[in-house]
């Protein structure tokens, strides 16, 4: 498929998926109250719906969605593994200890803003922690320590999580296992603005660096050969992609599988390139996860279902599917 | 392009002998010039301690009169052409995308290929033979097809100087040949070409120069008949290796003989 086929598609499915999550809810809403409410006018209660809570939780979708897959296409070059994705370098488990610690001390009642707030300062310090690992061995940094290092930190936080959670009530338990994951249903128009400043200045600097991003993807050797400056790519390119993972754990928790699976997709049908891969990731992830919100809401309504669920259910066949193909098609 | 070093030393940790231990070249422009020697005598790192890789705990490099330490990674890009020993691709790209990637030193971030750039590489396809590959996914490539894809990535570098750690390791006569005519060319028209090889013959036939290393250490430096010479191999390789002149071609040709 040609890349501006996909991209038109892509944006098409966006499109869609921005419009259906608007429109549709737990609350019925007909079409024509709707544009009133778009519009400022009608019954404030709908207006409140649609203006307060459907909207910014689209929009949130779209940025969290957007922002993990371009994150797990830059974490897949760097350390050149296809298994990566974002929330490898231990940056969920950072942000789960942070909120599970926020759950059952209570602290949730001093404001809406607490939680996101201190999973945030939870995924900074694993980045931290794992930079810091990463490169006490020597002046290089070193991926497949790097790597290393994110899987035994998030082992600890586990740990952390698992000791904090074995101490606290069912009640307590019960959220934050529901927090871990992953629901966009605490968006706010503040968390948007929060995700936004991160998520989208880190995708215009990894565009930057997409060639690079190529070249890191064929080896760091032949990448310096090739005019990289491979230790200021990677530090650049790996604490950008930390931070808008970050922000979007911070807001929606541990969304599992966009950031793996939505950067192989289009490979699969656009190449490797990251000039195309980065912002095709971008249109496909934000779908895909505004979609997957949708279902999450309406499936099961007014239950919803934990949104890293539907990421999965949908996600698996549909990337089986597109694999078979792709190697039949060699 | 001039490449001189001068007092080169490389310590790896852990080892006490040096792996390079006070190592001199210097390769005028458009000379063909290879570096020869057993398995750990240095060849490698000789390579990168010259590109900048591998950290040197002695000595000097300079490019063209110019101390290397002023060389930008782009610059340098520009000048120089590297094959390395071996890349790991992590993710499906065709043969045309991993030629391109040549052209990168010579691209602002977000500027496009230009005319230039797209005969460039085209260049490249045709000389490397890969034109046929150009829309292969190289990691369906054979091990020679893709080691052609990468000297024309080389190629469309469109450097003043070209390394190469042992390109034609992995591929057959014809394709070995080719190569070595090809680089042979090159180095007639300016081009400095440094190769590393184990194939003391070819780099007999096609070498200006020959480097020939030991445990670090320069065993025998200068043109291919004061280099190849039966005492000289046999105490640098450890066994007993006869030379002679083939009658028909004139090209040495190096025997290595049974010991029972």
């Amino acid at each position: 498929m040609s890349r501006w086929t996909l991209a038109a598609a892509l944006t098409l499915g966006l499109a869609a998926a921005v419009l259906l999550g608007v429109r549709f809810g737990s609350v019925p809403i007909s079409t024509g109250d709707l544009l009133d409410a778009l519009l400022g006018r009608g019954d404030p209660a709908e207006r409140d719906i649609v203006l307060h809570l459907r909207l910014p939780r689209v929009i949130l979708a779209v940025l969290v969605g957007g922002g993990l897959a371009v994150a797990g296409a830059t974490f897949q070059a760097l350390l050149r593994n296809p298994l990566a994705e974002p929330y490898i370098l231990g940056i969920s488990g950072g942000a789960s200890v942070g909120a599970v610690l926020v759950l059952a001390l209570g602290w949730a009642a001093v404001g809406s803003w607490v939680l996101p707030l201190t999973a945030f300062a939870g995924a900074l310090l694993a980045i931290v922690l794992v930079f810091r690992v990463a490169t006490s061995t020597g002046r290089a940094m070193d991926v497949r320590v790097l790597l290393l290092a994110g899987v035994v930190i998030a082992a600890f936080f586990s740990a952390c999580i698992a000791f904090i959670l074995s101490v606290s009530p069912a009640r307590t338990v019960q959220s934050a296992v529901l927090w871990i994951m992953g629901s966009l249903s605490a968006a706010t128009w503040r968390s948007v603005a929060l995700t936004a400043a991160y998520t989208l200045p880190a995708c215009l600097v990894l565009l930057g660096l997409a060639r690079p991003l190529n070249l890191m993807a064929i080896g760091e050797e032949t990448a310096q050969y090739l005019g990289a400056d491979v230790e200021g790519v990677k530090r650049l390119a790996l604490g950008v992609a930390a931070l808008v993972t970050a922000s979007g754990v911070a807001v929606a928790g541990v969304i599992g599988f966009v950031g793996l699976v939505v950067p192989h997709a289009v490979r699969l049908l656009a190449g490797s390139d990251h000039r195309a891969l980065l912002p095709l990731s971008f249109i496909a992830g934000a779908a895909f996860l505004t979609f997957a919100d949708l279902v999450a809401r309406l499936a099961l309504a007014p239950t919803e279902i934990p949104i890293g669920v539907i990421t999965a259910f949908v996600g698996v066949p549909f990337f089986l599917v597109l694999l078979r193909r792709s190697l039949g098609a060699r | 392009m001039r490449l001189d070093a001068e007092g080169l030393v490389v310590r790896y940790p852990g080892l006490t002998a040096p792996v390079l231990d006070g190592i001199g070249v210097a390769v005028p422009p458009g000379t063909f010039y290879a570096v020869l020697g057993p398995n750990g005598s240095g060849k490698s790192t000789l390579v990168r301690a010259l590109l900048g890789v591998t950290p040197l705990a002695g000595g000097r490099v300079s490019l063209d009169g110019r101390p290397f330490g002023s060389w930008t990674r782009r610059e340098l890009a520009r000048s120089v052409g590297v094959v390395a020993q071996a890349e790991s691709i992590a993710f499906p790209l065709t043969t045309r995308e991993l030629v391109a990637m040549g052209r990168y030193p010579h691209l602002g971030p977000l500027e496009g290929e230009g005319h230039e750039d797209r005969s460039a590489i085209a260049r490249a396809l045709a000389a490397c033979d890969v034109e046929d590959l150009a829309d292969r996914n190289v990691t369906t490539l054979s091990g020679g097809e893709l080691q052609r894809a990468r000297i024309a990535r080389a190629l469309a570098q469109e450097p003043r100087a070209l390394v190469l750690d042992e390109p034609t390791s992995s591929l057959d006569i014809r394709h070995e040949m080719a190569i070595l005519e090809l680089l042979r060319r090159a180095a007639s028209s300016g081009m400095t070409v440094l190769l590393i090889t184990h194939g003391l013959d070819v780099a007999a036939q096609f070498a200006d120069r020959m480097l020939l290393l030991s445990r670090g250490r320069v065993a025998a430096e200068g043109a291919p008949e004061e280099v190849v010479r039966e005492d000289v191999l046999a105490a640098v390789y450890e066994w007993p290796i006869s030379v002679a002149r083939d009658p028909e071609s004139g090209a040495l040709r190096v025997t290595p003989r049974r010991r029972a």
